[in-house]
């Protein structure tokens, strides 16, 4: 027999991931069921590559209320697995047998493997597996899956059920299923059993009986049960519900709980000595969650996280530095072994050789003063007079090689360049492959550190416990925005990243929060945007110190406005999702569950990453340097390129915005591929413009924006408040490519993936457009038919942020 | 009739009934809160909601509107 499945089917937080990473180690594909955005995992068994090991949701029950509930239900019924694991907490076994009970009605071949068997023997507690196993119709085996004891025995056991059990079946051969219910109730569904029979897999029968028992909506919906039939049912159920005086899901709940608590006070032995001691947990928790102390612990884990992540001198920014200019650029010398030649380090060598170049190269182009600029802002950040004796001597300053101040490693970049030059290929091929293809690789791998460390301290807090204290801490505050507590984590991340932003809003199990959270999680600026800000706030509002911080101000106002609208739309009306959230024992998680934990998502990310950004920026690599006739235009011929003639297409569209300009349009545009590079094309498109720095070209790029009919006066004014209005519209469209596609995965489909970049579009656009209209009725520049389109448009966002909510929402 | 909201921190009680109904009702018994059940609020969170609660021996955190719909003896 070959491909036999098995579902592992448990509670959350009862270890199940990590009994699936024990039983299929690395052979496993993380994606996302069909049409919704609950993760789908399955693997191979490690050792029998016939037996597939699907992970289905952690769950509570097999109601039909969540998304997790539903698409485990669908597997379970739809699927055929051929056996369960189900695993269950042995430290909280009792409601974790709630699902154990539903499970075994579905009458296919269970094991049960009760985790957790390490802790439990250290309280002193003992748990009767022959009990349940009797009790429930199942194999009970005790696992330790964090120590790797005992998962790969419960799934071999479950396969030789899997294979026994077709074996031993015969035709009209029942399985044996649990019955937990008083007598009545046993009855009325002894009753539609007989009514259902024929309609649905034999095996399952009482699985089915139960749910048409609850009125399970879908269950009826599915089996298409006529009116009379389930008249004649009803009646029943009603009985049921007059003489135990409640409604049926209440019965049928209540009773199975009952059911365990009898199975419990026989099979479960609590140790007399801990029963009214407190644990470790509660004692970390007393302090955690504590009123006063809560807050500041918790602001203070962000600030380490982001230390770890951004900071300046973290570890983040150092592997990022090292990854950027060293590892993928031109090299870098291992550490330890640097020193000194002639008094000087690497460092001030380089900077020495910098100037000297620039004053040679000033002094040949006639000029009396040289310069240096800053490499992200384009700003010059140095100049100094010169004369023939400064030439001399600058003349004779050699480039530092690397090798004599320490162990120098080239970097990729450097020696992709090299090789390039020992074959002798042409400039356009050199420069396709460094510029174009390399440079799409790096950007991508550039990221890694960044968002590794965000992964690891993440994979940390959720496997320490501390991530549903947050939500317990945070979740008020959110609510009232239309979002949960567990939405604050990925809008942190977005300081640092957009992507793992996105992908950190996978911890919220409610689908509209969910939703709600990717949507706006991006509109925190990130790291790449910071800078964009940085060019702007050097070169256009050096005296405005607010205007960097003014761009988080913005971030949030958006957050929070945007939430509190989009709650209100229809798109995200209806009932309120409950929040009964369990706060589980907290636990120390080990290095290879954190490991493994941050290693699927870092790979996701770079496998999504270098599909998308690699073909980007190959393409945006090609049109700006070629023109429509497949000419190569060079550097200086931007303005000829395809990136100057399509910027020209949709400049039009940019027009109320204040900078509709084909140079405008493509600095744009490129900044969708990476959001820092609207910085670099900027500079480039600019490079016609008058002045001797990039910075200067990129000033007079944007005073040549400033519409002829301004007074000369204001001009100056009129260039900030388009500047300001370009950064806002960059800052606040949808994020980058990679992003995006993050986001359409994450928003589970097509149309949901399009609300929210259309959403992102609006808001970016709405607010540029405000900006700049605004920004120019006030400054005196007369009313047009766009000041009077965008106070419509302020005034409609006022409305939907304000308008009394629906109901419904509560 | 007294809500679990009502009940004070370090108090435990039992539930009598549960009000409402369809998904949030639901849920509530499927964590374990069914009728007869032994309940102790444990804390308010720092900003005044949710609650944490421990039922059938775990950690479970409730926000007040879910609490008043629980009846407690």
């Amino acid at each position: 027999m070959s491909n036999i499945k098995i579902a592992l089917a448990g509670n959350p937080n009862s270890g199940k991931t990590t009994l699936f990473n024990d039983l299929t180690g690395s052979d496993q594909y993380v994606g996302n069921w069909p049409g919704v955005t609950v993760e789908k995992k399955d693997g191979l068994l490690k050792g029998d590559k016939n037996v597939v090991v699907q992970d289905l949701p952690g769950i509570y029950s097999l109601s039909p209320y969540s998304l997790e509930e539903k698409v485990s239900r669908r597997f379970l019924v739809e699927e055929n697995p051929d056996a369960i694991l189900n695993i269950v907490d042995g430290t909280n076994i009792e409601r974790n047998l709630y699902l154990s009970t539903q499970l075994a009605e579905l009458g296919l071949p269970m094991v049960m493997a009760v985790n957790m068997m390490d802790v439990v023997k250290k309280n002193g507690d003992k748990i009767d597996f022959e009990k349940i196993a009797k009790a429930l119709r199942c194999e009970v085996v005790g696992i330790s899956a964090l120590k790797g004891e005992g998962g790969i025995e419960a799934a071999k056991k479950a396969v030789e059920m899997a294979k026994r059990s077709v074996v031993e079946r015969g035709p009209g051969k029942l399985p044996d299923v649990p019955h937990v219910f008083s007598g009545t109730v046993e009855h009325a569904i002894a009753h539609i059993e007989e009514s259902i029979q024929g309609k649905v897999p034999e095996r399952s029968i009482r699985w089915y009986a139960i749910k048409i028992f609850e009125r399970d909506r879908e269950i009826i919906k599915k089996l298409e049960i006529g009116v009379g039939e389930m008249k004649h049912i009803e009646e029943h159920i009603r009985d049921c519900e007059k003489e135990l005086d409640d409604d049926a899901e209440s019965i049928i709940t209540n009773q199975r709980y009952e059911f365990i608590q009898g199975l419990m006070s026989k099979a479960l032995t609590k140790s007399e000595i801990r029963k009214n001691k407190a644990t470790l947990s509660d004692r970390i928790d007393r302090i955690v969650t504590n009123r006063i102390l809560a807050l500041p612990i918790f602001i203070l884990s962000l600030c380490v996280m982001w230390w770890l992540a951004v900071a300046d001198g973290g570890p983040g920014t150092i592997l990022t530095d090292w990854a950027n200019d060293g590892f993928l650029g031109d090299g870098w010398h291992l550490p330890f072994t640097t020193h000194e030649v002639d008094g000087k380090d690497y460092e001030t060598a380089s900077e020495e050789f910098a100037k000297a170049e620039a004053t040679v190269k000033a002094w040949e182009a006639g000029e009396k003063k040289a310069s240096v600029e800053d490499e992200e802002t384009g700003e010059i950040s140095e100049e100094w007079d010169i004369d023939e004796a400064a030439y001399n001597a600058a003349k004779e300053v050699e480039e530092p090689d690397p090798s004599q101040f320490g162990v120098w490693v080239p970097g990729i970049g450097a020696l992709i360049g090299a090789a390039l030059e020992k074959m002798g290929v042409s400039e356009t091929v050199a420069s396709l492959v460094n510029d174009g293809a390399w440079g799409g690789v790096a950007t991508v791998l550039g990221f890694v550190p960044v968002i590794f460390v965000v992964f690891l301290f993440l994979a940390f807090l959720e496997d320490c416990g501390y991530m549903a204290r947050v939500a317990f801490i945070m979740d008020r505050l959110f609510r009232k925005f239309g979002l949960s507590g567990k939405s604050f984590i990925p809008m942190i991340v977005g300081k640092g990243c957009g992507v793992p932003a996105v992908m950190a809003a996978r911890t919220i199990e409610n689908e509209r929060d969910h939703r709600m959270t990717v949507i706006l999680a991006t509109f925190i600026p990130c790291g790449a945007k910071t800078v964009i800000i940085a060019m702007f706030a050097a070169l256009f509002f050096r005296e405005m110190w607010y205007v960097a911080p003014l761009m988080d101000v913005i971030g949030i106002a958006i957050i929070v406005m945007g939430g509190i609208a989009l709650k209100k739309s229809k798109a995200f009306a209806g009932e309120a999702a409950p929040f009964v959230m369990e706060l589980p024992a907290y636990h120390m998680p080990t290095i290879t569950g954190i490991w493994r934990h941050t290693w699927i998502r870092l790979k996701g990310y770079i496998l999504k990453a270098g599909l998308i950004i690699f073909p980007a920026c190959v393409l945006l690599w090609f049109i700006m340097n070629f023109d429509f006739h497949f000419n190569l235009v060079g550097e200086d011929g931007i303005d000829k390129s395809m990136l100057a003639t399509m910027g020209g297409w949709i400049a039009w569209l940019l027009a109320p915005l204040g900078f509709g300009t084909w140079q405008g349009a493509a600095a744009s545009v490129s900044a969708e591929i990476a959001k820092e590079q609207a910085t670099a094309t900027l500079g480039l498109v600019a490079a016609n413009m008058d002045g001797a720095s990039t910075a200067a070209h990129v000033t007079n790029l944007f005073a040549s924006f400033v519409p002829a009919c301004v007074p000369d006066a204001s001009k100056g004014s009129v260039a900030k408040l388009i500047a300001m209005s370009f950064m806002v519209f960059n800052l606040f469209i949808p994020p980058c490519m990679v992003a995006i596609a993050v986001t359409f995965r994450e928003m589970g489909s097509k149309a949901w993936g399009w609300l929210a970049v259309g959403f992102q579009l609006f808001v970016g656009y709405t607010l540029a457009m405000s900006i700049y209209q605004l920004g120019m009725l006030a400054m005196g520049c007369g009313f047009g038919v766009w000041t009077a389109i965008a106070i419509i448009v302020d005034l409609f966002c006022l409305w939907a942020v304000f308008r009394p909510g629906r109901r419904a929402e509560g | 009739m007294k809500t679990l909201n009502d009940v004070k921190i370090g108090e435990t009680t039992k539930i009598a009934r549960l009000l409402g109904e369809g998904a949030v009702k639901r849920r509530i018994m499927d964590m374990g809160l069914t009728k007869g059940t032994e309940v102790t609020v444990r804390k308010v969170a720092p900003l005044g909601d949710p609650i944490e609660i421990t039922v059938r021996g775990y950690e479970l955190s409730i926000r007040k509107d879910e609490a008043s719909k629980i009846e407690v003896a």
